[in-house]
């Protein structure tokens, strides 16, 4: 299968294409960012996906499947900017999708978009609702387009839709929203809470992530990999030294003293549990993880 | 860590019997942690043995493995009554097997206090919780009288209060028996005559129980607990309120019943409390 992959020069994206090498796929990439030395056989196209250069790319090159990665979060970029890339962006993958006649589309979420919440439930299915904007307004953004993807689902129906709603991933390439909040030289936590954190390996959510073009999926699904485990011991295991700080203190404290910095909202995400119940996606494309919370901590530890 | 080092000999034995897939750093899933475990139970056998005598009776009712609902009465103005059953499943059970409580939505916004609930398997009181222990084939402990329960005033002990039928509909979607118990002697060891509305409200709590020396510790009160052979009902959950309230309302007589039946037995003993 011909697959566009936009915002191919992320991390996680150029592991994504590997594998999409690897299943016998002929990958074309479009970003606005370089990837001066991508595999041979790979194009980089250089453009915006929101601009009429991008347009070309799919009117030209004809992809059959589009995997949409082109998505950036509140440590890279400002909020009227992530509105235009997450949420516009969004809509115009989707609007060339249904119009070039792209037959299958992936959208890469992230499962926070669930928000952390003292009566949350642990496992949350995709029927959920996203709450995550009510605490944490930096996710708005994303949340706005994994539901506008969703809604692919209606308005384009002859393209097979997938949303995937990753858990965070970690890994030696020590990138990502999770280890962005663990890299910093103290690790700020709140005092007297130690939620479950839920990750997979970079690795396996990259394979996830290629393995989930060669299922017929139109839907929406959580991925996840290994069981989680308490802030407290992901910090230990990472040896990452924890701060605990009382919470009044928090806002005043983080980004300072070698705390990671964190926005406010994220408050309630070191405070609660986000976990997701990722057993429609492992039932409809048999996907499971091959290395285990362990494995994922000291791989990053170790990187 | 701290936590093993508060771990007494028996339990840790006790441990390992138990059927929780704990993986290489012993916490399973939900979130439950070995060590926690561990210390938990060793604060709860002295308690249970020494301080409360508990004398269990029936616990063979309670199936050996796979799922059921473990219904049982507020006794007392904290949920001694719940520490107490969960220690009896595992100090009376062999092998032991541990019992997931039903936690109020408020002590989760508490900090310490949340992560240890989490820690030791007392998750929020939430349908999905309980959806999920009883499909993973756990045990689970529900008070239907929630915090109008534990709210009771010593002037109204042993009556019980409206059930709440959420459990049933859960019971009979997850086609899990129903083992219904009673605990007698809370309400003499924690009597509470008033609840303190003001602090209530700013804790977030659903009440403060006052007793008549003030503060809300309970008092060394022997007490029983009284478990019934197992009860299953017809339906899959989707059945009228009317049906369900029935059902409910059977559980409830059973209860009542075993409450009668403890209050006998005391009253049968030179000089037992009523």
């Amino acid at each position: 299968m011909k697959v566009l992959l936009a915002g191919i020069s992320g991390a996680l994206a150029r592991r994504v294409t590997h594998y999409l090498l690897e299943c016998g796929h002929t990958v074309i990439g479009l970003d606005r960012r370089p990837w001066p030395d991508p595999p041979a056989g790979v194009t980089v196209y250089r453009h915006d996906v929101r601009k009429r250069p991008a347009e070309d790319v799919f009117r030209t090159e004809r992809p059959e499947a589009v995997i949409h990665m082109a998505t950036v979060t509140h440590f890279s970029a400002r909020r009227e900017e992530r509105y235009r890339i997450n949420l516009h962006g969004t809509r115009a993958i989707f609007e060339r999708a249904h119009e070039f006649g792209v037959k299958r589309c992936v959208f890469v979420g992230r499962h926070t978009i669930y928000g952390a919440a003292p009566d949350a439930p642990l496992y949350r299915k995709e029927d959920e609702p996203p709450l995550g904007m009510a605490t944490f307004p930096e996710l708005a953004d994303m949340a706005a387009a994994d539901l506008y993807a969703g809604s692919a689902l209606w308005r384009y129906p002859e393209v097979r839709t997938a949303v995937l709603r990753l858990v965070y991933t970690l890994g030696p390439s020590r990138r990502g929203t999770l280890a962005g909040y663990l890299n910093g030289k103290r690790v700020p936590t709140v005092l007297g809470f130690d939620p479950l954190f839920q990750f997979m390996h970079e690795e396996d959510a990259a394979r996830a992530i290629a393995e989930a073009l060669d299922h017929d999926l139109n839907g929406i699904y959580n991925v996840t990999g290994p069981q989680p485990v308490p802030l407290s011991l992901l910090c230990r295991a990472t040896g990452r030294p924890a701060v605990p700080l009382p919470e009044p203190l928090f806002p005043k404290l983080v980004g300072k003293l070698g705390l990671s910095w964190l926005p406010r909202g994220a408050l309630a995400h070191i405070k609660y549990p986000i976990v997701v119940d990722g057993a429609a996606f492992a039932q409809a494309t048999g996907f499971k993880a091959r290395y285990d919370e362990v494995n994922t901590m000291e791989a990053y530890r170790w990187a | 860590m701290i936590w093993d080092r508060l771990t007494d000999p028996v339990v840790r034995e006790r441990l390992e019997g138990l059927d929780l897939p704990f993986n290489r750093y012993g916490l399973d899933p939900l979130g439950i942690s070995k060590a926690h475990l561990g210390a938990f139970y060793s604060l709860l056998r002295p308690l249970y043995q020494r301080y409360f005598r508990v004398e269990t009776f029936g616990v063979e009712h309670v199936p050996a493995t796979g799922r059921a609902m473990i219904i049982g009465n507020h006794s007392g103005g904290l949920p001694v009554d719940a520490g107490m059953a969960v220690a009896a499943l595992f100090f009376e059970l062999d092998p032991p097997r541990h019992a997931h409580g039903m936690v109020e939505k408020f002590a989760n916004q508490w900090p310490v206090l949340s992560p240890l609930f989490s820690r030791i398997g007392q998750l929020t009181g939430l349908p999905e919780h309980a959806v999920r222990m009883l499909e993973d084939d756990r045990l689970l402990m529900v008070f239907p009288e929630g915090a109008r329960g534990t709210g009771k005033l010593y002037k109204d002990k042993y009556k019980l209060v409206r059930f709440g039928t959420g459990f049933m509909r859960i019971a009979l979607q997850t086609r899990s028996p129903i083992v219904p118990f009673a605990f007698v002697g809370g309400e003499e060891a924690l009597p509470v005559i008033h609840h303190a509305n003001g602090l209530a409200r700013l804790t977030g709590a659903p009440y403060w129980p006052v007793t008549p020396y003030v503060l809300p510790v309970p008092l060394p009160f022997p007490c029983q607990l009284w478990f019934d052979e197992p009860m299953v009902f017809e339906g899959d959950g989707t059945e009228s309120d009317a049906i369900i309230e029935g059902y409910v309302a059977q559980v409830k007589a059973r209860i009542a019943a075993l409450i009668e039946k403890g209050r006998e037995f005391r009253r049968g003993r030179v000089g037992g409390a009523s």
